[in-house]
């Protein structure tokens, strides 16, 4: 029902630019390479060249081992370096080793870390485990913001998602995440409502904001601003901004700068005058 | 220890005039208003000639001038008949080649050893390839008896002066038609003497007309009422323009516009040659090739040795006096472009990309770019999207043929691309993924009047060159 | 109380990526005497969508394929040809029609022989020219069903894909042929038909961006053509335009159709050892 507010157009073209300024732009793949994740880079600042009032990404969230080169890219931007840790995305690994992934990933000058519960002890009933190795991955950050994957395509039910959502926050995330984009069933909107209702809980109760990431599936504007309407109609407009609400996407971005510029020129725009990469 | 000698060719073989007018119905006439422009020696900027500037009422005579030369002689005269004067020009430019070369980098300041081997040679092997077609339409695909448009208007850039015109006129009096030509306003020199060659052909009056002018005079020309068909080679900005200007009428048109083309090295390319190929794909004519291989995409696992002897070749390229055989890269045409070069490169550096340009000497008057590279470029960058048209390449890198495909693609442009690998299915592969109308496979910048040349997408439409060419000029 | 059967009437929808869903507007109008969607700019948007989604895949397939799927189609046409008689059309026009599927079909295979070749360079080089697909192709077909036909065939017969906007007052053909498109093995977005104002949704088909190519062959208005072919310069469309009489469907239709919507791609290698 939320999803179905009809906006302004003045609304949609401000909404376009938030939705491009809460993007982080993702590439987790196998085949990333310095070259690949450069590239990104340079689009993160200039999403779209033709125009200079284009704002720049949030962040860009890649694998540890290429944080190196993203820092490097985006110095003196203002853009966020994510780097997912904790043996992402199943987060089948010891503990330490875990420890030891994120310790390196904000070493090599990550500020942002989406890490990966352990949905094998949750979905157990081991809530204290999993509440632990939060703790001690935010513990490992040091200053670094901490995301908390709760890959809910794996969770099964709601209830599971508002429990786990309740146990990242009261471990210490900084934002909770719907999905590490690698399991068949991604960020949701059903899902999203009930972490955005857990989060406005969890400040009513303790003060303290904690920011949501949907993540994976959201590929068009349309998508974004159904995000955005429910962000706005349920945790409240706090969280209408980069610092509190993030997309985790990819492809999502091209089409935010293809409507953005069909608001501008009046006429339909295609993939050809948008940048790949 | 090894110096070369500068090896100037001489420019006594060619004759500038102090002023030109209008060629208009086989004479040389004065402009209705009198105006005129100066075209210069972009190498030195001295001052080549006074050039008259038409109006529309220039344009206007210049037009009835085409359209009575086509009623009453070109469009009756027997095919063998136009062939044989489309051979007597041909013959008469390979006579005159070295006058034409000389002339042409004196006006435009490409290097004579392109003027000389590649732009000329071209020029007459054009015109004696349409001169054969002009009594063998019937049988060239498009019915057994096809017509000519009537007048045609064609406006042409400064890039390649005389082989432009060349690929202009050629197939348009092979098909029967007339034409008006505004050759470009920095470049007017060789299509005035192309028109002199006309009278020494003894072509019928009126059959060509050369109007000389800038954008003005070019938008009096394609606007006009009684032109029936429209070549532009230039700008896609212009020819979005010329595009928009005939809407609604029944005006037949062809555009050559521009281009952003990948230039693909795979890791298993012969590294040398494919650099051989780099080289000439953005370094010749000082860049401004609308085909010029201007994004330069290498596969990761190579990009270290590509760029290193990339950069030992170009190391080796001499900047310099165009008239001198030595001379790689010459002068850049204008000011105005020189500063949209720089324009361009200073934002390139500006986004983050690497620039290197060899050490290299340059002259203190004329309008000089030294040849130039970025790397650390992306798709995100500027300098990998727009059209420098100068000495300018920008390096992005890829990792599977997919992505060079991708990203070669990802362009609104479409008129060339190159592909640079040993595995002949790999080329095959790609060719027929690359959304370009010209693909250079183990080569770049070739060019054949027997072989179509033409863009895709945003770099316009139809084809010059060819069969194809002449179903610009014919009323199909 | 009469025993004659109550017939089961049929809902005329629009024909968007193989499917046939209503106009994303909700509006509908009657033509023909009966209830026909009334697609929206955002239906033109969505059909441009799933014609740009479809062209990998159509102008990969083979000519041979493409061929057959052609014939396929005019054996779908022929099966149903008294679904198209009972809407009123001629039937000599109707079997016209179904020829025309199948002359089209033959040229899948040959058109590319006929307009593409060697060309004999001077150098040691191999140099061929071969004809493709333009990408997507907008279409403002006539309200004549064999000119619907013979707009739609020879631009998809070469792996284009179309959005085609029927005559306002002439949809029930155009709805019936999706159908049969639909049932021909014709992959889903090949052929997009929306039903409508082209008055109203022409402008954002010449105009859209990511369109390649525009035939204004349904355009009688001289003032709302050249508009189009103005629009359809923002990206320098190919552009067919609107005729300046009415065209004699019937006649050979040549090849200008088809070449209209081709682009001509020559490649270089050099020869040696």
């Amino acid at each position: 029902m939320l999803g179905t507010r009809s906006i302004k157009t003045t609304a949609k073209a401000w909404a376009i630019d938030l939705a491009i300024r809460m993007v982080d732009l993702t590439t987790l793949e196998g085949a990333d390479t310095p070259g690949k994740v450069r590239a990104l880079c340079a689009k993160a600042r200039r999403p779209d060249p033709a125009d200079p009032t284009c704002p720049p990404v949030a962040a860009i969230c890649v694998y540890p081992a290429m944080v190196p080169v993203a820092v490097e890219a985006l110095a003196g931007s203002g853009i966020h370096t994510a780097s997912v840790a904790t043996a992402f995305p199943s987060g089948q690994a010891p503990l330490e080793v875990k420890l030891a992934d994120t310790k390196a990933a904000v070493a090599a000058g990550a500020d942002e870390i989406d890490m990966v519960i352990n949905r094998g002890a949750f979905l157990s009933g081991r809530y204290l485990e999993v509440f632990e190795e939060i703790a001690a991955v935010k513990q490992a950050c040091g200053t670094a913001h901490l995301k908390v994957i709760l890959e809910t395509g794996e969770l099964a039910t709601y209830d599971n998602v508002r429990r786990a959502s309740w146990i990242g926050m009261l471990a210490g995330g900084d934002f909770i995440k719907t999905s590490t984009g690698k399991v068949p069933v991604a960020a949701t909107l059903p899902v999203t409502l009930v972490m955005l209702e857990a989060v406005r809980d969890f400040r009513d109760l303790t003060g303290r904001q904690v920011g949501v990431k949907p993540a994976g599936g959201i590929r068009t504007t349309k998508d974004a601003v159904k995000y955005l309407v429910l962000v706005n109609e349920t945790a409240g407009d706090d969280w209408l901004d980069p610092d509190w609400f993030r997309f985790g996407a990819s492809t999502l971005l091209n089409d935010l700068l293809m409507q953005r510029t069909k608001l501008t020129t009046g006429v339909y725009s295609g993939p050809d005058y948008f940048t790949l990469d | 220890m090894f110096e070369y000698a500068p090896a100037p060719e001489s420019r006594a073989v060619v004759d500038i005039n102090p002023s030109y007018g209008l060629f208009i119905d086989g004479a040389f006439v004065d402009p209705a208003d009198g105006a005129s422009f100066k075209t210069i020696n972009p190498a030195s900027e001295e001052v080549l000639s006074e050039i008259a500037e038409a109006g529309p009422a220039d344009v206007d005579r210049a037009v009835a001038a085409a359209r009575a030369a086509y009623d009453k002689v070109w469009s009756r005269m027997p095919g063998r008949d136009r062939a044989k004067y489309l051979y007597r020009i041909a013959r008469i430019i390979q006579e005159r080649g070295r006058e034409l070369a000389v002339l042409e980098s004196l006006d435009n300041g490409k290097p004579i050893r392109e003027s000389r081997d590649v732009d000329i040679p071209l020029v007459a092997a054009h015109f004696f390839y349409y001169a054969g077609w002009a009594d063998k339409l019937a049988h060239a695909g498009f019915g057994p008896a096809p017509k000519p448009l009537g007048v045609a208007a064609q406006v042409i850039p400064w890039n390649f002066p005389l082989l432009m015109l060349a690929w202009k006129i050629a197939p348009a009096l092979a098909a029967g038609n007339t034409v008006v030509l505004k050759p470009a306003e920095t470049t007017p020199l060789t299509a005035l003497l192309f028109a002199e060659i006309c009278q020494q052909a003894d072509l019928p009056p009126g059959v060509v007309n050369i109007v000389t002018g800038a954008g003005e005079t070019g938008r009096a020309l394609v606007e006009h009422d009684g032109v029936d068909k429209i070549a532009f080679t230039g700008s896609t900005e212009v020819g979005k323009a010329i595009a928009r200007a005939v809407a609604g009428s029944r005006k037949k048109v062809t555009l050559e516009l521009g281009g952003k083309a990948a230039n693909v090295i795979f890791e298993d390319a012969p590294i040398d040659q494919a650099v051989e190929g780099i080289v000439n794909g953005i370094f010749f004519n000082q860049g401004h090739v609308c085909c010029a291989g201007s994004r330069l995409l290498v596969q990761e696992s190579v990009y270290e040795p590509v760029l290193a002897s990339l950069k030992r070749r170009m190391a080796r390229l001499r900047v310099g006096d165009p008239l001198d055989k030595n001379t790689d890269i010459g002068a850049i045409n204008s000011a105005a472009q020189l500063e949209r070069i720089r324009a361009l490169s200073d934002i390139g550096g500006e986004e983050g990309a690497e620039r290197w340009s060899p050490p290299c000497e340059l002259p203190d008057n004329g309008f000089w770019f030294a040849p130039t590279i970025f790397t650390g470029v992306t798709q995100a960058h500027r300098i990998a999207r727009e059209e420098i048209f100068g000495p300018v390449l920008s390096v992005l890198t890829f990792r599977t043929p997919a992505e060079a495909v991708e990203k070669a693609n990802n362009t609104p442009y479409g008129l060339s691309a190159g592909v640079w690998t040993d595995k002949g299915s790999r080329i095959l592969w790609m060719a027929d993924r690359l959304r370009a109308g010209v693909v250079w496979a183990n080569t770049f910048n070739k060019f054949d009047p027997s072989s179509p040349f033409g863009g895709y997408k945003e770099s316009g439409y139809g084809r010059e060159g060819g069969r194809h060419g002449l179903e610009a000029y014919l009323d199909v | 109380m009469s025993d004659a059967r109550v017939a089961v009437r049929k809902t005329y929808k629009l024909f968007i990526g193989g499917k046939f869903p209503r106009s994303e507007s909700g509006r509908s109008y009657v033509a023909q005497e009966a209830n026909v969607a009334l697609a929206s700019r955002k239906d033109v948007r969505d059909a441009v969508v799933a014609a740009r989604a479809a062209v990998k895949g159509w102008s990969g397939a083979t000519a041979y394929n493409r061929g057959q799927i052609l014939y396929r189609v005019a054996e779908m046409l022929e099966g149903r040809r008294d679904q198209f008689i009972a809407l009123g059309l001629p039937a000599a026009e109707v079997d016209e029609a179904i020829d025309r599927w199948v002359w089209y079909a033959g040229w899948s295979d040959k058109i590319t022989q006929v307009y593409g070749g060697a060309n004999p360079v001077a150098g040691p080089y191999f140099n061929l020219s071969s004809p493709e697909p333009t990408g997507v192709v907008g279409l403002v077909p006539p309200p004549s069903f064999l000119g619907l036909v013979s707009v739609v065939a020879p631009a998809i017969v070469t792996g284009n894909t179309v959005v085609a906007l029927a005559a306002k007052d002439a949809p029930l053909a155009a709805v019936t042929l999706a159908e049969v498109l639909a049932t021909s093995d014709l992959p889903g977005g090949v052929v997009n038909i929306l039903t409508g104002d082209p008055a109203e949704t022409a402008p954002w088909l010449a105009a859209h961006m990511d369109v390649n190519a525009i035939d204004l062959a349904g355009i009688t208005d001289p003032t709302l053509a050249a508009s189009l072919e103005e629009a359809a310069a923002g990206n320098l469309k190919r552009v067919v335009r609107a005729p300046l009489t009415t065209p004699d469907w019937s006649a050979d239709p040549g090849l200008t159709r088809m070449t209209a919507f081709l682009e001509t791609k020559t490649v270089w290698h050099p020869k040696g050892i």
